[in-house]
């Protein structure tokens, strides 16, 4: 384990969600849960994250917006999604301005479903994302050594 | 006389007790919130993570002015804790954080432009103070060495009881607490994104935490020089001097950048230019 999995900062973003799922991720952050025990933070800047927690599901409006701050983010990064909507799109699936999940635009590595998802679960899932987080900085770091150690 | 032993010092040691230091505070920031708070070396820990990330550079640039910010924080500390001139630190300390606005002016992004701005409106707010508590110091020992102000016998805080009240009001600017935390805060409330840190990321954002971490224990060492002629009066009052920041900083809110420069300039100002003028018309009755 290293020091990434001991501090994931957070950027929580609300795609089209009717605010049930948000309320429980701020949830996370009260006396009750308490988060920051284990150095999650929530940051409002996705050059300072390695962790997108999305709410509710893609619409047309926000396609462009949830890319955008995909790509701001620095590797290693995750997504989780959070609510059956950021799932799957949810009971919206079939409106005409849904996408659908937030997978239809960026990879999801965790999803936690759930409408709307409880604190346990999105801590459950944010944890599960810490192996995904370090599991990627592997990857990233594996090719760099093959080139320097000249293995051909 | 010059210690360079003192300085070779700071340059290990600081970035261990900042880190420590800045530990505490979210620890104790957590316990008033009624919290459990996370573990005591998690600054560490940020730090050592914001190494592992990718560096995204908005301009080539960025990587000069941090890199400077770093260095200019680093030597001032450092000749502050050698024995050096006070005026020298202070002008190199305030140099340090120019390269820091800079650095955030060198990307276009408004709200990295915001908090460069409200950074160069607490530059203004908290140097006149800084200076003062300088001036006091020489009106007193007669130098503006620090080694000589170390070795003066007289008791500085009963000369400057205005200038350090003062000087208090303006560390809580320079270590970014509410409610004067305006260009950006350690903490995970948000300011205008992050403000002056906004277009960092990663190792450069390390950097700069850990220059954060040298200013403050440098600023905590100049806490020391009112006590500096009993040694545990000293330790007592930084003690005492940051466990009141992190009260202060739970109590209050954000306050604007006007209330900002109202309260360094006016009433933290003030309580130091009376304290130098009853310094001077006494100067003919009190020992100095």
């Amino acid at each position: 384990m290293t020091h990434l999995s001991k501090s994931p900062w957070i950027l929580h973003y609300d795609a089209s969600s009717c605010n049930g799922c948000d309320i429980e991720v701020l949830a996370c952050l009260t006396p009750l849960y308490d988060v920051e025990r284990f150095g999650i933070i929530n940051t409002g800047n996705p050059k300072h994250a390695d962790m997108l927690v999305i709410t509710g599901g893609i619409n047309e409006q926000n396609r462009a917006v949830v890319k955008n701050l995909f790509d701001q983010m620095p590797d290693p990064k995750v997504v989780v999604a959070v609510g059956i909507c950021a799932c799957t799109g949810g009971v919206f699936r079939e409106c005409y301005n849904i996408a659908g999940g937030v997978d239809c635009i960026i990879p999801v590595d965790v999803y936690v479903p759930g409408c709307a998802a409880r604190p346990e679960s999105i801590i459950d899932g944010i944890v599960r994302a810490l192996s995904v987080l370090e599991e990627k900085k592997a990857k990233l770091v594996k090719p760099e050594r093959a080139g320097s150690g000249g293995e051909r | 006389m010059i210690m360079v032993e003192y300085a070779l010092l700071f340059i290990v040691l600081a970035p261990f007790v900042g880190g420590l230091v800045a530990g505490v505070d979210r620890k104790l920031t957590a316990r008033m919130q009624g919290r459990v708070g996370p573990p005591l070396l998690q600054p560490f820990y940020d730090v050592g993570k914001l190494f592992q990330k990718e560096q995204i550079v908005v301009t080539p640039s960025q990587h000069f002015y941090i890199l400077s910010y770093l260095v200019f924080i680093v030597a001032s500390g450092a000749l502050f804790f050698a024995g050096g001139d006070l005026l020298l630190v202070i002008f190199a300390f305030t140099l340090a954080h120019i390269f820091l606005v800079l650095g955030a002016y060198s990307s276009y992004s408004p709200y990295s432009f915001i908090g460069a701005e409200r950074e160069l409106i607490q530059i203004i707010a908290y140097e006149p103070m800084i200076i003062l508590a300088a001036v006091g110091m020489y009106m007193v020992t007669k130098s503006f060495f620090v080694w000589e102000i170390m070795a003066s016998s007289l008791p500085l805080i009963l000369y400057l009881p205005g200038v350090f009240l003062g000087f208090l009001m303006v560390l809580t600017i320079k270590l970014r607490k509410s409610p004067f935390d305006l260009s950006t805060s350690h903490h995970a409330h948000q300011e205008i994104v992050k403000g002056v840190t906004t277009e960092f990321s990663g190792p450069m954002l390390a950097r700069v935490e850990i220059a954060h971490w040298y200013e403050n224990v440098f600023l905590l060492g100049f806490i020391y020089l009112f006590f500096a002629w009993n040694p545990v009066y000293g330790i007592i009052a930084i003690i005492v001097a940051y466990l009141l920041e992190i009260l202060i900083d739970n109590t209050f809110s954000r306050g604007t950048w006007k209330f900002t420069l109202k309260s360094a300039w006016i009433i933290a100002g003030m309580m130091g230019l009376v304290n130098l003028g009853v310094l001077y018309y006494l100067s003919g009755v009190v020992p100095v």
